[in-house]
């Protein structure tokens, strides 16, 4: 920001935020029992850990239960309209590539109506934090199956059961080329705070699955993964440079076969040695982890992928400096330049 | 050796026409440039199939350009050309029915070919047959002049073929006395580094091309036009699209603010793009977005985080963004959209001109959407009229509709460069008080306050649902509703005090008034005067300002017997004014991908002044 007409303020100072500084004044209006209060919830109790005055800021909706997000976060926030907030945010980074923003979307808005937008906010490597609440559902229009919903899924708009095959987002955001993957549970209590902070702080963009139940349209959906019953014995928390291991003891790995397809092994025949070891970095491992797919595999959770390249934001500015050497100079230059005749 | 003679012409139309890939457009635009540097007045018409390449020699490949040249005041590229350089028998059969009676007919021979001819749809050579006479002919071998002029050069056939439009164009320099410095520069300068083999044998085809028309025995006459008296300042040549991207920038200047432009490529509206993505380190970011809806939700967030936000585009691609205008219009977010309209509906005809989204512009969106929208009139207002879209969406906090057309966008005229530091500023005022601070407060345009992201105390929350008045809380109740949508067309409303007294051309009250908006503006003025000059008590009004229309409007259409409303489309300014103001407006309505004639105009202003 150049020029005199903005604002000449002093940033708030982060270090005196707490979660209450996060939470307006507007009751929610989600459904007893949403996922999202407890997203809003961890959301709100990472955000004064990061550094970031509160009106540097800003969250961007679309359309759905998970777009309400913003009237809930005592930050810059704009609800708008369905599918659009990936592009919405791109215009509010490019712009003032000082500021955090944050997409808050779910699995109709992202990958349905909206599906272009967030596949080339991912492929630009927009600095922007897009956290997708999947609850494999529609649930703001009362009940019709989803890009997510798995197939042969009845519905009010599939009594016979949904023919659509499912997206897998975690592989079409790693296909998008987004430089950060992750996925987490509403109610994971350490999961979720954990990589919202990571993606927090990745210069690019950076993409969450929450999966997210929804007790009214689709309850249960992931209760394998979030009760805490069978909990251990499907979910596969990914840790960078560790083998992947699984179960209530950590007795069960995944490894790969003769014909490269994953394999589900007991580690103590099998041998901790052979199994496949997590790499943030490896994007052919990233992909394959993200085709594990219960029931047949446990659910990997996690960082599925974080590399580095520059940002969209970084690159325009590069192109800005590069630039600066231009003959024009002004825009009075600029009106001026060309074949020009004088009248006297 | 046949005597040459000099004559004085007042004014003269040329068009040049030929295969897609005959380099029609280049040609008519040194020839434009060159023109413009000998001090006459001019106006310009580029007319190209939407096809990148169509098939050699048929009639669906033909691309031409046009250009009107005077010593005197011009409005329009002119009505029939009265020299046609046609290259092949495609570009023949295309303009010959424009051509005027008695014109210069210059025909490249070698291209009359039995297979052309054919292809061409003609039956027998016009060359030969006798059915041009009516015209002067002139059939020149331009082809194998060309190639014997560059023999030397050592470019393949092909290549070589390539040069013959700068033949064609050193033929037409002769004939209308104009030097070959401009262009002979353009070949040394632009040319010669990307190719300077092709720029050696170019400057040879220019060259042979001029001293053609000083030594063939068929020339008898070359033409002088006097320069025209022209308001003394530095001037260029500019296009519509070159002059609403340099209007935008000047926006940025005389705002203050930073601009970002999130657009999607479409025809005709890309060059804005391809103009202000080269001046990024003067403050202007551009986003190719990755369609038209992302076009303009990505400038929505520019406008959102305090930029000079705009989205470009024409009739489909506007069609896709109507959703997102009216979020602009819900957050109350400044935005300029600029529309170059052209052919409709779909697709249409993309190349062409047409009037035809004024009622998209308006109405073309759900709910109570009331947008302002204004129009520019020449290639060179284009420039004021993106910076008066500016203002309207900076002062009122409004997203506001530029609309444009392909005439105006293509066609060029010149243009007296302005100073910056003449020009009023555009006053920006973001809010920085926490205290007491309601997003959806007004102030005495009905504005709401422009508080961006940064500003610390002011974090709150815009979107689409409906908002409760000054909170701007999420509000469902029905009264707070109806309040809103008043307030928001209230607003738009009072942008009518703004504006000046509407100018009326001709008489101040009598028979006939002609009302008519955005690119007809030349032949609609050039129609008038005409039927002025016959004495008649005719007036002209353009309207810039389409929404809200300007409020003395009503009381200048009620002065006149008849209203006459010529319109590149079925007639939509025509039904806003009677439905308005409650009177017979009549169209005049022509849509077929052309700008409007002069003659025409004048020939339906007396057709009209008949039925007083």
């Amino acid at each position: 920001m150049t020029a005199s007409v903005y604002p000449h303020v002093q940033p708030t100072d982060p270090a005196l935020l707490t979660k209450k500084d996060f939470q307006t004044d507007q009751d929610p209006r989600w459904c007893p029992g949403c996922g999202d209060y407890s997203i809003l919830a961890q959301v709100q109790r990472i955000l004064p850990e990061l550094g970031i005055p509160k009106e540097q800021i800003v969250f961007i909706s679309g359309i759905g239960c998970s777009s309400r997000f913003p009237y809930y976060m005592n930050t810059f926030g704009m609800h708008s309209i369905h599918g659009r907030a990936p592009a919405i945010a791109s215009g509010v980074k490019t712009l003032r590539p000082g500021l955090s923003v944050w997409v808050v979307t779910g699995d109709g808005d992202a990958l349905a109506i909206g599906g272009n937008h967030f596949i080339h906010a991912l492929r630009r490597n927009m600095d922007l934090k897009i956290l997708m609440f999947n609850n494999r559902i529609y649930g703001l229009t009362k009940g019709q199956y989803s890009p997510t919903s798995e197939q042969g899924k009845k519905t009010k708009s599939s009594p016979a059961g949904a023919p659509d095959y499912p997206f897998n987002p975690i592989s079409v955001a790693l296909s998008a080329e987004a430089t950060f993957v992750a996925r987490a549970a509403d109610i994971d209590a350490k999961g979720l705070p954990a990589v919202l902070e990571r993606a927090a702080k990745h210069k690019g963009s950076a993409f969450i699955e929450i999966y997210q139940n929804c007790p009214i349209f689709n309850d249960g959906a992931h209760d394998y993964l979030t009760d805490r019953k069978t909990k251990a014995d499907h979910e596969l928390r990914l840790e960078h440079g560790k083998p992947l291991r699984f179960g209530p003891k950590l007795e069960k790995g995944v490894a790969l076969d003769a014909r490269m397809q994953p394999v589900v092994v007991d580690v103590a025949e099998y041998g901790e040695d052979r199994l496949l070891v997590h790499d943030e970095q490896n994007d052919s491992l990233a992909y394959f982890l993200s085709r594990l797919v219960h029931p047949a595999f446990p659910t990997p959770v996690g960082v599925f992928r974080c590399v580095e390249r520059p940002s969209y934001d970084q690159l325009v500015e590069e192109q800005i400096d590069t630039a600066r050497g231009r003959k024009v100079q002004s825009v009075q230059q600029a009106l001026e330049a060309g074949e020009t005749w004088t009248i006297t | 050796m046949l005597e040459k003679h000099t004559e004085v012409l007042e004014s003269v139309a040329i068009r040049f026409a030929g295969d897609s890939g005959d380099g029609m457009q280049l040609t008519g635009t040194q020839f434009t440039e060159t023109t413009a540097l000998a001090g006459n007045d001019l106006a310009t018409f580029p007319d190209y199939p939407a096809e990148i390449r169509a098939p050699a020699g048929t009639l669906g490949g033909v691309s031409g350009f046009q250009l009107n040249l005077s010593s005197r005041d011009v409005f329009t590229p002119g009505d029939e050309p009265d020299v046609l350089v046609a290259m092949n028998p495609a570009a023949l059969k295309v303009n010959l029915p424009d051509l005027k009676p008695g014109g210069i007919l210059i025909l490249n021979t070698e291209q009359f070919n039995d297979k052309n001819l054919e292809r061409a749809g003609y039956k027998s050579n016009p060359v030969e047959d006798g059915s041009l006479a009516a015209y002067r002919v002139y059939p020149v071998d331009i082809t194998g002049l060309t190639l014997k002029s560059i023999a030397d050069v050592g470019l393949n056939q092909r290549a070589a073929v390539r040069c013959k439009n700068f033949f064609a164009l050193g033929l037409a320099y002769w004939m209308f006395n104009r030097t070959l410095d401009h262009t002979i520069a353009w070949i040394e300068q632009t040319m010669a580094k990307k190719d300077a083999l092709a720029a050696q044998a170019n400057m040879k085809a220019l060259k042979a091309g001029h001293a053609f028309g000083e030594t063939a025995e068929i020339f008898t006459h070359s033409y002088v036009i006097p320069e025209a008296n022209i308001a003394p300042g530095k001037y260029k040549n500019i296009t519509g699209n070159e002059a609403t991207a340099m209007g935008l920038l000047a926006a940025m200047q005389l705002s203050g603010l930073e601009m970002f432009l999130g657009t999607y490529p479409i025809t005709p509206a890309t060059d804005i793009l391809h103009h202000l993505s080269k001046y990024k380190h003067l403050g202007v970011k551009t986003f190719q977005a990755e369609d038209e809806i992302a076009g303009i939700c990505s400038a929505i967030g520019a406008s959102y985080a305090g930029g000079l936000a705009v989205t470009t585009t024409s009739g489909p691609g506007l069609a896709l963004k109507s959703e997102a205008m009216n979020l602009a219009l819900m957050i109350e977010t400044p935005l300029v959209i600029v529309n170059v309209q052209r052919g409709g509906p779909s697709t249409g005809l993309p190349t062409k001109t047409e009037q035809s989204d004024l009622l998209q512009a308006l109405f073309g969106r759900n709910g109570e959407s009331p947008i302002p929208v204004i129009a520019a009139k020449s290639p060179g207002d284009c420039f004021d009229c993106a910076i008066e879209a500016a203002r309207i969406a900076i002062t009122s906090m409004t997203p506001v509709l530029l609309l444009t057309d392909g005439y105006l966008a293509n066609g060029s005229e010149p243009w007296r460069i302005p100073q910056l530091t003449d020009l009023p500023r555009i006053p920006v005022h973001f809010h920085t008080e926490p205290n007491g601070f309601q997003p959806y407060s007004r102030d005495e345009r009905g504005a709401r306050p422009w508080a961006i992201p940064g500003t610390p105390g002011l974090e709150h929350r815009v979107g689409g649902l409906e908002k409760a008045n000054l909170t701007g809380n999420v509000a469902y109740d029905g009264g707070n509703h109806e309040l809103m949508c008043r307030l928001r067309a209230d607003k738009i409303r009072r942008i009518a005090d703004d504006l000046p007294a509407t100018e009326v051309h001709g008489n101040l009250d009598g028979d006939v008034l002609v009302v008519g908006w955005g690119g007809t503006y030349g032949a609609i003025r050039a129609g008038v005067d005409k039927v002025l000059r016959d004495g008649h008590r005719v007036a002209h009004v353009h309207l810039r300002n389409l929404n809200p229309l300007p409020n003395d409007l009503g009381a200048i259409l009620h002065r006149f017997k008849r209203v006459l409303v010529p319109e590149i489309n079925l007639g939509q300014l025509s039904r806003i004014l009677r439905e308005r103001y409650l009177i017979d407006a009549v169209g005049y309505n022509r849509l077929q991908g052309k700008p409007f004639k002069e003659s025409e105009i004048a020939r339906a202003v007396l057709a009209e002044l008949e039925r007083v």
